[in-house]
């Protein structure tokens, strides 16, 4: 049992990470954290390896989320105002890397999720594409695929921001 | 220019640092000569960056109780000493969850969310802070409107559902209602004890963890003790610390 939680503490600030860059709320993504450690505990025996620990947690997460997403998509985002943290009513730092670090997590935020997965698992987690192959169940074709898609349309989005509000255009396509 | 051609796949890897270092070079050669293409990819390598120290200070926090692995894994097993608050009012907080007609629309999905008697477990915590803490209307059916209630849960449950006597353990009956959940309709039972505490239960059919052994969980104050029986989940939550109330559920299950 010892062996279970050295194996897994030291993901969970990744699995942190992770959850809150894709679903971009703090307080669902530890929600999806907790689940997937509860998941990781009931189901550790059908973990192949010990080596496997991790993609195998990113896996269970990665699913959670997507689900998570699906169902805020049809609910629209809900936030209960007693669970409503600081975070949600915080007028943000007027910093400049402050804001810089809201701009480039925000544009994420607007990749398709199948694109953002990608990105966020290769430039942040530091999964390689096979893993990052294994943990989307997909193939690694379309792994590098998406990657590319999303690197050229984030790179887009910055740009978009940058330009003054008097050169956007007054409406914006949806995908 | 090299044994096989550059891909993009390939610039991609440079950005990544997945190469080995004869292809990296390979790439590198590729990339002075094309300046276009190095300044692209240079720009991908500033996003990637930027990304990273976006991102880093999440992994920097400190992780919060509920998070942590150890808890999870005492949790599971039963002995957790549970921290509470000592509160004016401590509930119990029973409910008898009944997926009735709802069932599961779209299972795949629903599977792989909190499910089972985790689900169950956190349905009983958001009830009992929305009744449990209600001052003039807790329950729709009182004491002495038992039979009424039993039969409305039963009906919009599916399941036979009965009121557990909890005298012995100094909690009486208040009554209850239907209350909703993501998995269908549910029962919830209230009980007070002479201080006014309470506790409640929720009960309803389990489409999954049909029968399972009673697990200890808390949500921010409110503690429970939860299992699945024959198909019918019990969560039984309330302020009072989890040591308390699992004779209470223990109780709770000998009456079933």
């Amino acid at each position: 049992m010892a062996d279970m939680a050295h194996l897994i503490e030291p993901v969970i600030p990744a699995l942190r990470r992770y959850a809150r860059t894709f679903v971009r709320d703090a307080a669902a993504a530890d929600d999806l954290v907790q689940d997937t450690l509860e998941r990781a505990i009931s189901r550790w025996h059908q973990r192949r390896s010990d080596g496997e620990t991790r993609t195998w947690l990113f896996t269970i997460l990665h699913n959670l989320a997507v689900n998570h997403l699906r169902r805020a998509a049809r609910r629209g985002r809900e936030v209960p105002l007693d669970d409503a943290g600081e975070s949600d009513f915080a007028v943000p730092s007027t910093q400049e890397n402050a804001l810089r670090r809201d701009d480039i997590l925000g544009a994420v935020g607007q990749l398709p999720d199948d694109q953002r997965s990608v990105l966020l698992l290769v430039s942040i987690e530091d999964v390689s594409y096979a893993e990052a192959a294994r943990i989307l169940d997909i193939p690694i074709g379309t792994v590098m695929s998406r990657l590319a898609r999303a690197r050229a349309r984030l790179l887009k989005l910055l740009e978009e921001q940058r330009k003054p509000a008097s050169d956007r255009p007054h409406l914006r396509r949806v995908q | 220019m090299s044994s096989h051609p550059i891909t993009e796949d390939d610039l991609h890897g440079f950005v990544d640092h997945l190469l080995d270092s004869a292809r990296r070079s390979e790439v590198q050669t590729y990339l002075d000569a094309h300046p276009e293409i190095a300044a692209r990819i240079a720009t991908f390598g500033r996003q990637r960056e930027a990304l990273r120290a976006a991102a880093a200070p999440i992994a920097d926090e400190p992780i919060p109780p509920r998070l942590n692995v150890r808890h999870l894994m005492e949790g599971r097993r039963r002995s957790q000493a549970w921290s509470w608050r000592s509160m004016a009012a401590s509930v119990l907080l029973l409910v008898v969850g009944g997926a009735g007609g709802w069932s599961l629309r779209d299972t795949a999905v629903e599977r792989s969310e909190a499910s089972g008697i985790a689900a169950l477990a956190q349905e009983a915590a958001y009830t009992f802070n929305v009744y449990g803490a209600d001052r003039s209307h807790p329950v729709e059916f009182g004491p002495t409107d038992k039979a009424q209630l039993v039969s409305w849960i039963s009906s919009r449950t599916g399941r036979t559902v009965s009121v557990p006597d909890l005298t012995a353990s100094g909690y009486a009956f208040m009554g209850g209602r239907l209350v909703a959940t993501p998995h269908g309709a549910a029962g919830l039972l209230m009980y007070s004890n002479g201080q006014g505490q309470r506790l409640a239960m929720l009960v309803r059919p389990m489409a999954i963890d049909r029968d399972t052994r009673m697990s200890e969980h808390s949500y921010g104050d409110i503690n429970g003790v939860t299992w699945a029986s024959k198909g019918t989940g019990f969560s039984l939550v309330g302020p009072a610390p989890a040591d308390l109330l699992h004779p209470i559920a223990d109780e709770v299950r000998r009456q079933e």
